[in-house]
């Protein structure tokens, strides 16, 4: 196993799922109650250190009992080393602990997430829609469940009936 | 082409005088000035500043002199993958411009939303904008682009300017 997820094993033996290691890509999966304290030992421990937020993304398994996963991944600058941090969130209470008060990067890679997938996440600061305007009312484009071409959005062009002086 | 004809003047026989249609010297003046608006929204807009540069040189048919605002421009080259966020600032900068005023659909994106078959791309600029000339191509050559241009200089030369259209005849 790799040191940092036998180390996080060691820290955090409730929270710990699995860790994965391909082509020397470390990934870590942990239960999201305790993913925010994962992540701060990760931001604050002198051995970790990762001081570099690189992703934050989500996948959706519409198979699985625990519907949705977020994917963090950081980036130490200094030991020059990185992880990809998992979590799986259920579709009935879809939230997750925000991590923007460790990393102000996060912030608006959270709100994609929150845009896409439909994730909230708790504690984050401006938790709006930033790729689809903010009255889009068709729900979370990149859900597996989603139509592909949409509810109709793309075709309804409703300035075209404002009356223009 | 039978745009102009050239006289002699009765005194001396020089070749001084020119008859011609005062429409068919509008519309030749319209069309050796298109002044196009920069709207390149992906890869296409690549091919369209190619277009303008040296090695192709879009001003030769008069219609190198790209505006950066629509007030000043006749001709809007629509050029890559309009997606739905984007159609009401198309259709504002489109209402901005002053009359007369072209649309050039380029490349297969723009004309109907090309493979991107998708929740937020318009399948196609004609959906909110009147196009004149659709511009095949993924990307269009430079070519590709003066043909459309070529064509739209067709056009404009078969207009009718000093004709009342029907909506103004229907408000007065």
């Amino acid at each position: 196993m790799h040191p940092i997820a036998q180390r996080l094993q060691r820290e955090f033996p409730g929270g710990f799922v699995k860790s994965v290691e391909w082509r020397g890509d470390l990934a870590v999966t942990v239960r999201r109650e305790t993913m925010h304290d994962v992540a701060g030992f990760l931001h604050d421990d002198p051995d970790m250190d990762f001081d570099y937020i690189v992703h934050v993304s989500s996948v959706d398994w519409p198979d699985d009992e625990e519907r949705f996963e977020v994917v963090y991944e950081f980036y130490s600058i200094r030991k020059r080393h990185r992880i990809r941090l998992k979590a799986r969130v259920p579709e009935s209470d879809c939230e997750v602990t925000s991590l923007t008060d460790l990393w102000k990067g996060a912030d608006f890679m959270e709100r994609e997430v929150y845009d896409m997938m439909g994730i909230r996440f708790r504690n984050h600061p401006d938790l709006r829609r930033i790729l689809m305007p903010d009255d889009y009312d068709e729900g979370y484009p990149l859900r597996k469940d989603f139509p592909l071409r949409g509810k109709g959005w793309r075709d309804t062009f409703e300035f075209l009936n404002e009356t223009r002086p | 082409m039978g745009l102009i004809q050239i006289g002699r003047h009765e005194k001396d026989g020089e070749l001084d005088i020119i008859t011609t249609s005062l429409e068919k010297v509008v519309n030749w003046a319209r069309k050796g000035s298109l002044w196009p608006m920069t709207f390149g929204l992906a890869c296409c807009a690549i091919e369209m500043i190619a277009a303008v540069s040296s090695r192709y040189d879009m001003d030769r048919y008069g219609a190198g002199v790209f505006r950066a605002s629509p007030r000043q421009s006749d001709l809007m080259i629509v050029a890559g993958t309009v997606c739905r966020r984007m159609a009401p600032v198309i259709r504002k900068i489109y209402d901005q411009m002053p009359e007369p005023k072209y649309v050039i659909a380029m490349g297969s994106c723009a004309t109907s939303g090309n493979i991107y078959d998708s929740y937020s791309v318009v399948q196609g600029v004609d959906r909110f904008v009147p196009v004149d000339i659709y511009v095949p191509g993924c990307p269009p050559t430079p070519e590709a682009l003066f043909d459309g241009i070529l064509k739209l200089q067709e056009r404009i030369m078969q207009k009718r300017v000093f004709v009342k259209q029907p909506e103004q005849v229907k408000n007065a």
